[in-house]
């Protein structure tokens, strides 16, 4: 039964789009047969090589670079009052900037290479890691702080075992915002300027009038995503299972 | 408390463009990459005397606003229908599940095979980004609608509009201002990104334009406005949450911290 | 034991002064359980905070075995009214209660025996591997109760911990506080607003004036330490010493020190009665 409600709605939406398409002269929506067709012809082992796990891997630097940064120096501000007040107003306007624009300027001073991209990825993504971290930090609930301090848990052990947990939830949101505009800048700093990756292959076939192979490059970013959403999710459940249950536990006592 | 906090933020501000001001001037970084604040704010004086800035400007505040709204409208009617009609929900999660989390710039080619540089390409890629946060926020808002209130309105005959009206809505209400204000963030960012990659006409395409002709200081204002935009439209977004909502839970609680 | 002397706690914030405590002093001996209690507001929790080294006060010291009390001193736990929050919700109950074992450096296996006594004695030797909040309020009381117990304390501070709790489970608790007492030997301040719990538990009680506070009186109770709730509540003394400490806190919402005393007991080192014709 469960199943059922899973798989339903795709299927009929998947057979929809085969019957629907299957005799599509239209050149820029072909067939679903013919993008299946095409599908283990682009993306043969070397090419995943080639292109996804270079993509794959800038994504991966520049996230892991901005969560760092961000919990870290999310923590200090969030715990100093007054470092927070200076650093509100600033930390506002560099959070708004569209990270898409931080292309243009990164190039100017990291080139074209790997490191533009790490870089870009990094600078978007660290801004709702950091934020939001300053939020949590900031909102560990005061009975706690003093529990902890009347048992003498004080400098790293506070850290480890009060501040960061109770901010986890927090973090994890911004962890979650970053992710999606770490995805999206890593595309779009490939259609800028590369010579591998996905986003760069993508742009290179619809130049090229490849369309079947840019409609598989759509389906590749597309299970990316989703893949990368899934495995968030696993990380996320496990980190946070004890909020999960707490919710639902003082929703069902309301 | 305030005073001091304004205060504070005033200097940190100060800091941050002094800083931008020395550091180029100092050499630590070379000065045509970065140029020194008081540059970016004489380029800034040039662009808003310039009258293709302001269209521009114009430009990008029509495919966000126009892809916002679609969004949310599209967002509300689906998440209400997928909540009320039985079975609805169950059927469409797994779908929702694995459509969300695709990039929309993941339609930039489709795009511009389809629209070229035309407004619809900014509004494809802004609707389909800005339309699941709305969704996710409708759906959870509807969860949280409270049993005894639903059961009650049930056994007065309330049909399913007024329930809809008077149950479903309000609870939801709260969720949904959380939705629009994550969206337009998030409409914001496809907006400048389909005039920056695509090249339809907003300020994403005159910075694209800048870089290339190596004006760099009027790319840095042009930025600046993007942030400036972007910060304006965060803070009037929450302002409206605030309003709307002053009576719900959530936001009581932050404000009361 | 402990020393609470002339200890005076006013807060400062926006330009408002509020004067929480004025003039306190008293005496806690080794191994007493002293209840403090007063009217609603009177400053109890700042005072608590104060002797527990939370807070600095504004004059005045408190003294643990002869020293000044800045920090939160190692050999003193503290047990909060909000257990719901006082433990962490993302550790289980074990973990909740070793954590402070972990900072004092203590070997793992003494770790283990300490969490499973402590867990023994509060009847909760099966939940060391949930987590908080899959428990009932008055068993996550116990847990914070629990804890406290392993750190091995000399003193005990309890801030008002069953207010949250329904009355039966309320009784339970007041029950396992007092049976821990005579077992373990531990000195123990315990804060509540409510008279009968006071009475009920104490050794002796010390009545709080209104905010800002000073001591209103101090009172033995004479009830023999074998005390259960079927019984002792029913006790004639029992319910003189309730009126009695009922009509001192009326008389300190009031604002007056009521002179005399209606008991035969006299209440120790009493406030030089004021000629107020009250009575």
């Amino acid at each position: 039964m469960r199943l059922g409600y899973v798989l339903a709605l795709p299927a009929v939406l998947v057979a929809v789009w085969w019957v629907a398409s299957d005799d599509s002269t239209d050149v820029y929506w072909p067939p679903l047969r013919t993008i299946l067709e095409t599908f283990p012809d682009v993306w043969t082992g070397e090419r995943l090589r080639a292109d996804v796990l270079p993509s794959v891997l800038r994504l991966a630097g520049g996230y892991t670079l901005a969560a760092v940064a961000g919990i870290a120096l999310g923590t200090v501000i969030g715990s100093h009052r007054r470092v927070r007040a200076v650093c509100e107003p600033v930390l506002e306007f560099l959070r708004a900037v569209p990270p898409p624009v931080l292309v243009p300027v990164i190039m100017l001073f990291a080139g074209i290479g790997d490191t533009m991209k790490v870089v870009v990825i990094a600078a978007g993504c660290v801004w709702p890691v950091l934020l939001n971290t300053v939020e949590g930090v900031r909102a560990v609930d005061p009975v706690m702080t003093e529990t902890a301090r009347s048992y003498g848990i004080t400098g790293l052990a506070r850290l480890r075992d009060l501040v960061l947990p109770s901010a986890s939830p927090q973090i994890f949101a911004g962890l979650r915002q970053a992710l999606s505009i770490g995805i999206i800048l890593m595309v779009i700093s490939e259609m800028f300027a590369a010579s591998n990756g996905l986003g760069f292959t993508i742009v290179q076939f619809q130049r090229g009038f490849a369309i079947p192979g840019m409609w598989t490059g759509i389906l590749v970013l597309g299970l990316l995503g989703f893949v990368l959403s899934v495995l968030f999710q696993l990380v996320e459940r496990r980190v946070l299972g004890w909020y999960h249950g707490l919710r639902a536990s003082t929703r069902r006592s309301r | 408390m305030k005073g001091v906090n304004l205060a504070l933020g005033a200097a940190g501000l100060a800091a941050f463009l002094a800083l931008g001001e020395a550091v180029p001037r100092l050499g630590l970084v070379k000065e045509a990459y970065f140029p020194p604040t008081s540059r970016i704010a004489d380029a800034l004086g040039d662009e808003l005397a310039d009258s293709a800035f302001w269209t521009a400007l114009g430009d990008t505040l029509t495919g966000w606003a126009l892809g916002l709204a679609i969004a949310v409208g599209a967002g509300i009617v689906a998440g209400v229908v997928i909540s009320v009609v039985p079975h609805l929900r169950e059927a469409t999660a797994s779908t929702i599940e694995f459509l969300r989390p695709i990039p929309s710039v993941a339609l930039i080619p489709l795009a511009v095979l389809l629209y070229g540089t035309e407004l619809r390409s900014v509004l494809l890629l802004v609707v389909y980004a800005s339309f699941w946060q709305i969704l996710i926020q409708v759906l959870y808002g509807v969860q949280d609608v409270d049993p005894v209130a639903e059961e009650t309105a049930r056994s007065y005959g309330l049909g399913t509009w007024a329930r809809i009206r008077h149950v479903l809505w309000p609870t939801a209400l709260p969720y949904v201002m959380t939705g629009v204000r994550l969206a337009a963030a998030v409409a914001l960012i496809l907006a400048i990104t389909a005039e920056l990659v695509i090249g339809a006409p907003g300020l994403g395409a005159r910075i694209a334009v800048a870089q290339t002709s190596q004006a760099v200081p009027e790319m840095y204002a042009l930025i600046v406005v993007a942030g400036l935009l972007g910060l304006l439209i965060n803070v009037g977004a929450r302002t409206v949450e605030r309003r709307a909502l002053a009576w719900h839970q959530s936001v009581r609680g932050e404000v009361a911290v | 034991m402990l020393d609470v002397r002339g200890l005076k706690k006013v807060y400062e914030g926006s330009g408002r002064r509020v004067e929480a405590v004025r003039d306190l002093t008293f005496t806690v001996g080794a191994g007493e359980l002293v209840c403090l209690v007063g009217p609603s507001g009177c400053g109890k929790t700042t005072l608590l905070k104060c002797m527990g080294g939370l807070l600095a006060p504004t004059a005045g010291e408190v003294l643990l075995e002869g020293r000044q009390v800045t920090g939160p001193p190692p050999g003193m736990a503290f047990v909060f009214q909000e257990y719901g929050r006082s433990l962490f919700p993302w550790m289980r109950v074990g973990e909740n209660v070793e954590l402070p074992l972990k900072q004092k450096g203590l070997s793992k296996a003494r770790r283990r025996d300490l969490v499973a006594d402590a867990l023994r004695s509060v009847g909760l030797a099966d939940a060391s591997s949930a987590y908080p909040w899959q428990l009932s309020g008055g068993m996550q009381q116990r847990v914070a109760i629990a804890r406290a117990l392993a750190y091995e304390p000399r003193v005990l501070l309890m801030d008002e911990p069953f207010a949250a709790v329904d009355a039966q489970t309320r009784a339970d608790l007041e029950d396992l506080v007092r049976g821990l007492w005579r077992e373990r030997g531990i000195t123990i301040l315990f804060v509540t607003h409510d008279i009968d719990e006071a009475v009920y538990l104490g050794e002796r009680v010390v009545v709080l004036s209104a905010s800002p506070t000073v001591v209103q009186e101090q009172l033995k109770v004479d009830l023999p330490p074998d005390r259960d709730q079927l019984h002792t509540r029913v006790a004639p003394r029992f319910a003189e010493l309730r009126t009695h400490v009922y009509e001192q806190i009326q008389a300190a919402k009031r604002g007056v020190q009521l002179g005399g005393t209606p008991l035969e007991a006299a209440p120790m080192d009493a406030p030089p009665p004021l000629k107020d014709g009250l009575r």
